[in-house]
């Protein structure tokens, strides 16, 4: 299961309609161990791509320095559709390498309404997992 | 003469769950062939026939090896290198 704020849960979605019809992507960090998401990590699209997202490599290593001198972890690790549902595609599963990470998936197909999903990837295989969403909308 | 080399999550399954490991070589390719021969299967995890693997980041220090020379990149005692799985996907 997912726990997450609203307001972050609002950003991601923000973000990703932002974006569109590029499909965005990011991180939320959060303390290592804790399942916690809390800092919210808009990424550049390197790909810049209706279909394809990649996170920009030095980006990365800045990001993922980070995390590691606060003693984080990415907890979430988000990216948007435009034009498919908010399940992982091929693609995603197979390059899904942060097996302790949350996978959202949303989708801006739809104009007045985001999909917002959850998943596990671990070892190719991919879990849906329930949201919660925490806090006052 | 050492090296350290970064590991991520994933593959820390070949180094006994070590987040950081070191080796010898005089280029990027030499240090990999150090490593494998220690943590075997490593390599191939970095390496495909044609050269380094796309969806791998590999850094020398702040930069990424495939704006320097790929696997014949120099390295030298005191280098970090640091291996980060791309992160990517999409819509198909």
């Amino acid at each position: 299961m997912l726990t997450i704020s609203s307001a972050l849960r609002a950003k991601i979605v923000a973000h990703a309609r932002a974006d569109h019809p590029d499909e965005a992507c990011g991180v939320i960090a959060g303390p290592a161990g804790s399942d916690r998401p809390e800092r919210f990590i808009p990424m550049l699209n390197a790909e810049r791509s209706p279909t394809f997202y990649r996170f920009d490599s030095l980006e990365q290593l800045r990001v993922w320095r980070e995390m590691d001198e606060r003693d984080e972890e990415p907890v979430v690790i988000y990216h948007s559709h435009t034009a498919t549902q908010a399940y992982p595609s091929r693609t995603d599963i197979s390059y899904a390498s942060e097996p302790e990470a949350h996978y959202v998936l949303v989708s801006t197909r739809e104009p007045d309404q985001a999909e917002f999903r959850s998943f596990r990837i671990v070892d190719g295989q991919v879990a849906e997992e329930e949201v919660r969403v925490a806090g006052a909308e | 003469m050492a090296i350290e080399v970064r590991i991520p999550t994933i593959l820390r399954t070949y180094t006994g769950g070590a987040k950081s490991v070191e080796g010898k070589g005089e280029t990027l390719g030499e240090l990999f062939d150090d490593l494998d021969s220690r943590h075997q299967g490593l390599r191939e995890r970095l390496v495909g026939d044609a050269g380094l693997r796309r969806f791998v980041n590999v850094y020398l220090n702040d930069e990424d090896v495939r704006f320097l020379g790929g696997l014949q990149t120099p390295v030298a005692d005191g280098d970090t290198v640091t291996v980060l799985p791309a992160v990517a996907g999409g819509g198909r």
